[in-house]
């Protein structure tokens, strides 16, 4: 197949890249590795749109961090996708700490992010009673937010598609080779190869690999830096109502404390430099370590609240900026590498400043006629009130058959996650479409039935049906 | 809107039971509301046996027990609506439901009982470090699969807790040929019953490690692996126990939560170590006119014993519903020195009835001694050779010593372990 431009790499990033290129008509493909969307680190992240205030200011990381913040919301609003404006807090714990918070407000205003104050302990009680009583005083944030990254990652592929990009999933790139007319040949660890005249490399945690077929080093290696999180039950979702956050370490912002988009509350990172780029095991060490210092900034935290733990990797480069750059090794590819915090939050932005460098690239641009860039907000039971959902059971009596009892979602919401475009394909694509199995059973009852539903709608036995693609298997074969 | 004057939440042995007693007492208008597509709950995936020896006197599956239940409510002519979720209960009493084929539904009730049932523990709970590989269940879901599907979860098993589903399923899978390596319990004793110990594991000699735990999982996409600790008295692993035990299916069994979201939501008073309501001797909440049975209100052993309370319920709604309830004056009961907790949590001293004090320990005690006392004065005492956490204990409570307690009594239920 031939194609203008290959995106590798359908994160939050390379899915935000490819939907900015389907504002114009050109043929775009998305190369993704994993099963599904969002698989790397947009997966397991603190999913925070930050204020910006942390990175140094003139770098790449403050620029596009204040610039993507300040997209989001409206982005948000035109993929259907929650975000949530609550603001955070860094708080300080000894008075050497209360240095470190006047260079965070002063490097928060350098970088322009706007609205920020530090705040007295009382203050900070007032806003947050739940805090620590150690918390002497606070670095207030008002334009922090909360965002779901994955869903952010499955719209804006969703929406790229719809507006004629091309999503393959299982493509891992294993080699970039040049045709006799110039273009990038793709080459799969398995199936066919793939032509494109432009590469955009967006693999996160991989991207300094694609880098490396593309002749560039770069900034050297990438290095994987793991994190570890817990997240707890609804009911202690209302412990706190903005994002905590402690002082900044040289391994990164610390273990923070947030409410999700969903309710939910969530404890962590940690941060270890780990050897291979797909290890997101957790350790006893890590999540106790998480525990204890979430509860410094939040005492009233239990182990008890806990539904699940996980792990996520950041790209992290020893430059410690975001590196995007037209690739030197070769002509017409451009590399976004090392994106880890605050990536997430820059993303928007960083998918504008790849598409103002491919029109340099690739010369002018003609606009896609029928570009939309809104994506229809799916049905969402759970937040509806009984007239709403009368009027949709009405239409559709799968929206009357719940199926996720934790978290009330409908068979219909589920048939959609896999209809919709570039849709669920395995059990976890269609929890994290549609938080079937996340919330505090995790999947006990509705697993089984979420394979049923999707062996059904695929056309499979439901032995062939994975959790995450791959040999994610979840039952072996045929009872006796 | 409906009205009905019974509505029982869940159509499992609890829901049943407390319906046809509330029938035979002379309740005519009772629904029953199920999320499922049949009656009978979890019962329905227990192909194996064991079940209403007590209630029958004679060894049945769990489908089959059902399906007695099953006939009854249908030769009762009570109301069912399957694949029916209630989504919630307001403060009087409307219950609304949604289902595929009726859409929302609001019905108003004169009294509730609460059989949502439980939920077995998942892994999250647990914090087990490694990898989030598939091959991971709960032994409801792969006995769900393997009885009800036809498909089996995986080869080479290890199951992590003893409690009886867990039992059951090592069986269950070494009969359908996968290999069931050990199964590993945190706690010094076993959680299931003693039978299912000598008919699910020595019978077909698979190890069972006490004091033992799976501190990680290893395997990318599906399970290989599984390192095993021993645990220390606190239930700490003992650094330098690991042992690598290679697998590809990890079932859990670590416990049973009763299902009372919807109670919650209702501001129903929940006991903290049962998991479920705070109820009287009729099994009335401390919501008026809302009852509660089987596993939502403790999590029971037996079926048999589910469906002896579940009629107490249904006998206690009745009278309710048809005014035969006065003012209540209750009287506390508390589980002190190895007694976990007790159900009822208090007693209406103007019941008139003898009354069953259902009861579990903290550990395994060997001839001990069960007091019920109030203001130091025994009431009742009984020696039993062996109490195990694993079996629900009752002792009985006669009407004339409930008769001759005050109101706001405590009444104390204690153990003596004999020299």
């Amino acid at each position: 197949m031939f194609y203008d431009v290959a995106v590798i790499g359908a994160g939050v990033v390379g899915g935000l890249i490819a939907r900015e290129l389907s504002k114009f008509n050109i043929k775009t493909v998305l190369l993704e590795k994993c099963n599904d969307m969002a698989m790397g680190t947009t997966k397991a992240n603190s999913a925070i749109v930050h204020a910006g205030f942390d990175s140094k200011p003139g770098s790449l990381k403050a620029q596009l961090n204040v610039k993507g913040s300040e997209a989001m919301e409206s982005l948000c609003a035109k993929l259907a996708v929650p975000y949530k404006r609550t603001g955070s807090f860094v708080i300080a714990f000894g008075e050497e700490q209360l240095a470190t918070l006047e260079e965070l407000l002063e490097r928060g205003k350098a970088n322009g992010v706007k609205g920020l104050e530090i705040i007295s302990r009382e203050r900070l009680r007032q806003m947050e009673p739940n805090i620590s009583s150690e918390a002497l005083a606070a670095l207030w944030a008002p334009t922090a937010a909360l965002v779901s990254p994955y869903e952010l990652n499955i719209a804006a592929v969703e929406n790229a598609v719809v507006n004629g990009v091309e999503f393959r999933r299982n493509f891992d790139v294993v080699k970039i080779g040049r045709a006799a007319d110039g273009a990038y040949e793709l080459a799969p660890a398995r199936g066919d190869n793939v032509r494109a005249k432009y590469i955009i490399n967006a693999a996160g945690v991989e991207s300094d690999d694609i880098a490396a077929m593309l002749g560039d080093t770069m900034c050297g290696k990438i290095i994987p830096r793991k994190g570890e999180y817990l997240l707890c039950d609804k009911n202690c979702g209302t412990l706190v109502s903005h994002i905590i956050f402690q002082c900044p370490n040289e391994m990164g912002k610390g273990v923070l404390v947030t409410p999700t988009v969903h309710g939910n509350l969530l404890i962590g990172p940690n941060a270890i430099d780990i050897e291979e780029k797909d290890d997101i095991s957790t350790t006893m060490q890590g999540i106790h370590e998480t525990l204890e210092k979430g509860r410094r900034s939040v005492p009233a935290v239990g182990t008890k609240d806990v539904i699940t733990s996980f792990a996520g990797i950041r790209a992290h480069a020893k430059c410690d900026d975001f590196i995007i750059r037209r690739s030197e090794g070769s002509a017409n590819a451009i590399n976004v590498v090392g994106i880890e915090s605050p990536g997430l939050s820059a993303a928007p932005a960083i998918a504008e400043l790849v598409r103002s460098m491919f029109e340099e690239m690739a010369g002018e641009l003609k606009p896609n006629p029928s570009f939309n860039p809104v994506r229809p907000t799916p049905v969402r039971f759970d937040v509806l009130d009984n007239e709403q959902r009368r009027r949709l059971i009405e239409k559709d009596k799968a929206y009357g058959r719940i199926i996720c009892r934790c978290e009330s979602v409908t068979e219909g919401e589920i048939l959609d996650a896999i209809r919709a475009p570039a849709g669920a394909v395995d059990v976890d694509g269609v929890k994290r479409r549609t938080r079937a199995g996340m919330g505090r059973c995790q999947g006990g009852f509705c697993g089984s039935k979420v394979v049923e539903i999707l062996a059904r709608e695929l056309g499979v036995e439901i032995d062939q049906i994975t959790k995450f693609g791959g040999g994610s298997l979840i039952l072996s074969g045929k009872s006796k | 809107m409906l009205s009905y004057d019974l509505v029982v939440v869940g159509g499992g042995p609890a829901g049943m039971a407390a319906a046809l007693k509330a029938k035979e007492c002379g309740v005519e208008s009772i629904v029953i509301l199920e999320r499922a597509e049949t009656l009978g709950g979890i019962l329905q995936q227990c192909i194996h046996t064991g079940f209403g020896l007590h209630y029958f006197k004679e060894e049945l599956s769990g489908p089959e027990y059902a399906h007695r239940f099953i006939r009854l409510v249908e030769e009762n002519g009570i109301d069912v609506k399957t694949d029916t979720m209630v989504l919630g209960i307001s403060g009087d009493n409307i219950v609304t439901a949604v289902s595929h084929d009726e859409g929302i539904t609001e019905i108003t009730a004169k009294a509730i009982v609460l059989a949502m049932g439980c939920r077995e523990r998942p892994r999250g709970a647990l914090i087990i470090a490694g990898t989030r590989a598939a091959g991971v269940m709960t032994a409801g879901t792969a006995q769900k699969y393997v009885n009800l599907n036809g498909y089996m979860p995986g080869k080479k098993v290890v199951i992590l807790g003893s409690g009886d589903i867990g039992l059951i399923m090592a069986r269950r899978m070494t009969l359908e040929g996968a290999q069931v390596k050990m199964v590993c319990e945190l706690m010094p004793y076993s959680s299931g019953l003693s039978r299912n110990i000598v008919q699910c594991l020595e019978d077909f000699d698979i190890p069972l490690k006490l004091s033992c735990t799976v501190v990680k999982t290893h395997g990318k996409e599906r399970l290989e692996g599984v390192t095993i600790a021993k645990v220390d008295r606190n239930r700490k692993p003992i650094p330098g126990t690991e042992e690598f035990v290679e697998c590809d299916t990890l079932l859990l069994s670590v416990g049973l939560i009763p299902e009372n979201e919807l109670s919650r939501a209702m501001g129903i008073e929940l006991d903290s170590v049962t998991g479920g309501p705070v109820v009287d001797e009729s099994r009335m909440t401390t919501h008026t006119g809302v009852f509660a049975c089987g596993n939502v209100l403790h999590v029971h052993d037996l079926v048999d014993y589910v469906t002896l309370e579940s009629q107490t319920a249904g006998e206690g709604a009745a009278n309710y519903i048809l005014g035969k309830r006065g003012e209540p004056a209750y009287a506390q009961t508390k589980g002190i020195d190895g007694i976990r907790y007790v159900v009822p949590q208090r007693i209406n001293t103007h019941c008139d009835r003898n009354v069953k004090l259902y009861f579990r320990v903290g550990q395994t005690y060997k001839n001990a001694k069960v007091y019920v006392e109030c203001n130091d004065e025994v009431l009742v005492s009984r020696t039993r050779p062996k109490l195990t956490p694993g079996e629900m204990e009752d002792i009985l409570l006669k009407k004339e010593e409930i008769g001759e307690l005050s109101a706001g009594a405590e009444l104390i239920v204690r153990l003596e372990v004999q020299p």
